[in-house]
């Protein structure tokens, strides 16, 4: 079984102090950065003004995700492949300083015949399962499939009915329907009141919901609009980027889709197109979606050139993120520090997080390998780190 | 028999030559897998099909069929194609 090994973290010696409002402020920021050629972690200081890198991890595989669990906080999984060798997954339960693969990575079940029989080719997303659940995770692949591991990411089965459901087979599309590295499952989200309680979101097939542990699956697709000459009923055109769910406030759900940054709060199944409010010259076009860890009306978009043949790069070679106070009904624009000329890079979906500290801090990843952070939710922007590779996923957490 | 191992695999079996048996290249797969977990899944998918960029050679004639007998002489090299930027 492969494994790595790092050197361990530097141990900080300030205590954590008490927040406003009686939260206990975290002493440390953790930044996971999965890149085309390997993962980083960075250690911020408590006051977020400097980083430690650690890295590179697994130099050379293309690593789509990399996520702590905040049920223990020292667990990390990290979704891994190569050029040339298949999928895997890699765990850590010491943040990074050893990793060792899982036993059964995801993978579609054997075909009868297998001319049919699907591939994963990568897992795409990890997401930590219900706070009740402790070691139990969810993945989503390329192509379009729901995994679980309910021993901490060492093994994984195929969860609920959707891989080879005929409906949603019929709904996943074909290789041409996806994305162009390949169709994705992503956006899988545990409600926070209900582990039963889950949404997921697929490019291409829509945003799906289940309320009985994945027993039974519906689309969560109106009000959602699809390219133009496409028919908005036919749930294979929809294409969701990014889906996130509101912390302090499950029943509202925000959505950077392929048409537009749209908002839903529940009971209501009807997405409302909040990116209309976006300025006319920018559009509500991009990949990533960001919600406040405490706020439910504040929310941040990076809104991506969608014009003509989809450039898909900052707007202008002008980079800039948009915030939301207002739950959509205005936008800002956040591009303090960031290049105001010839930076023409892509934020992709998993490339944009927030930290949970009183004054959150936001982070984006480039995809031309610069990793940036605001301490000020958006307002000022400054690099952390130049020159990595590719970026494809940010995340950060608070070590305890 | 004598199984030579690509640098991308080495980091399960930590060596470029190893030693595994089996009557043929599926069996032989599959002892490499029981003695290096994680190995065959790498080259080979859950439809056990050979990965793209991977190719497998017996006394130095390339073979696609995991069916094909072996000898406990034969030497068996596996090799990837390595591409790409």
């Amino acid at each position: 079984m492969a494994r790595t090994t790092r050197k361990p973290a530097a141990k900080t010696k300030k205590p954590a102090k008490k927040a406003r409002g009686g939260r206990s402020r975290p002493s440390k920021t953790l930044v996971m950065v999965a890149t085309r050629k390997g993962a980083w972690l960075f250690h911020g200081d408590p006051a977020r003004k400097t980083w430690r890198a650690d890295g590179p991890h697994f130099l050379g595989h293309i690593i789509n995700h990399v996520v702590l669990d905040p049920r223990d906080g020292r667990t990390l999984l990290a979704a891994a492949k190569t050029g040339h060798l298949g999928p895997t997954v890699f765990r850590s339960t010491d943040l990074g300083r050893t990793w060792k693969e899982a036993a059964k990575p995801p993978a579609f079940a054997k075909a009868a015949n297998e001319e049919k029989g699907r591939t994963v080719d990568h897992t795409f997303w990890l997401t930590p399962a219900h706070a009740n659940e402790p070691n139990v995770w969810y993945a989503g692949t390329s192509p379009q499939g729901l995994f679980r591991s309910e021993d901490g990411g060492v093994s994984w089965e195929e969860f609920s009915i959707i891989n080879d459901d005929p409906q949603y087979r019929e709904w996943m599309g074909a290789q041409q329907d996806g994305t162009p590295d390949g169709p994705k499952m992503h956006s899988v989200i545990v409600d926070p009141r209900n582990p039963s309680h889950l949404y997921f979101a697929m490019s291409g097939g829509g945003v799906h919901e289940t309320l009985d542990k994945g027993r039974t699956w519906k689309p969560l697709v109106k009000g959602l609009e699809v390219v133009e000459g496409f028919d908005p009923a036919t749930i294979t055109f929809h294409d969701p980027h990014c889906v996130r769910l509101c912390p302090s406030n499950p029943d509202r759900l925000y959505q950077q889709n392929h048409c537009g940054i749209y908002r839903l709060d529940r009971p209501s199944n009807e997405w409302v197109r909040i990116g209309k409010k976006m300025p006319k010259q920018i559009g509500d076009i991009g990949f990533p979606m960001v919600v406040h860890p405490r706020d439910a009306d504040t929310a941040w978009v990076f809104p991506m050139d969608g014009q003509t043949v989809w450039p898909r790069i900052a707007i202008d070679g002008v980079p800039a993120a948009f915030g939301t106070r207002d739950a959509g009904k205005s936008w800002k624009r956040l591009d303090g520090g960031l290049p105001k000329s010839q930076a023409w890079w892509t934020v992709k979906r998993q490339a944009m997080t927030a930290d949970v500290q009183d004054t959150v801090g936001l982070y984006f990843g480039t995809t031309s390998g610069d990793l940036w952070m605001s301490r000020d939710e958006g307002r000022k922007w400054a690099p952390i780190a130049r020159h990595l590779p590719e970026i494809y996923a940010v995340e950060a957490a608070e070590l305890r | 028999m004598k199984v030579l191992i690509p640098t991308p695999l080495r980091s399960y079996t930590g060596a470029r030559e190893v030693d595994a048996s089996g009557a043929t290249m599926g069996e032989l797969l599959t002892d490499l897998d029981r003695r290096f977990p994680g190995l065959r899944f790498r080259i080979i998918d859950e439809q056990d099909r050979m990965r793209a960029h991977m190719r497998f050679f017996i006394n130095g004639e390339q073979v696609f069929d995991l069916a094909r007998p072996l000898r406990p002489t034969d030497e068996v090299q596996i090799v990837q194609a390595l591409s790409g930027g």
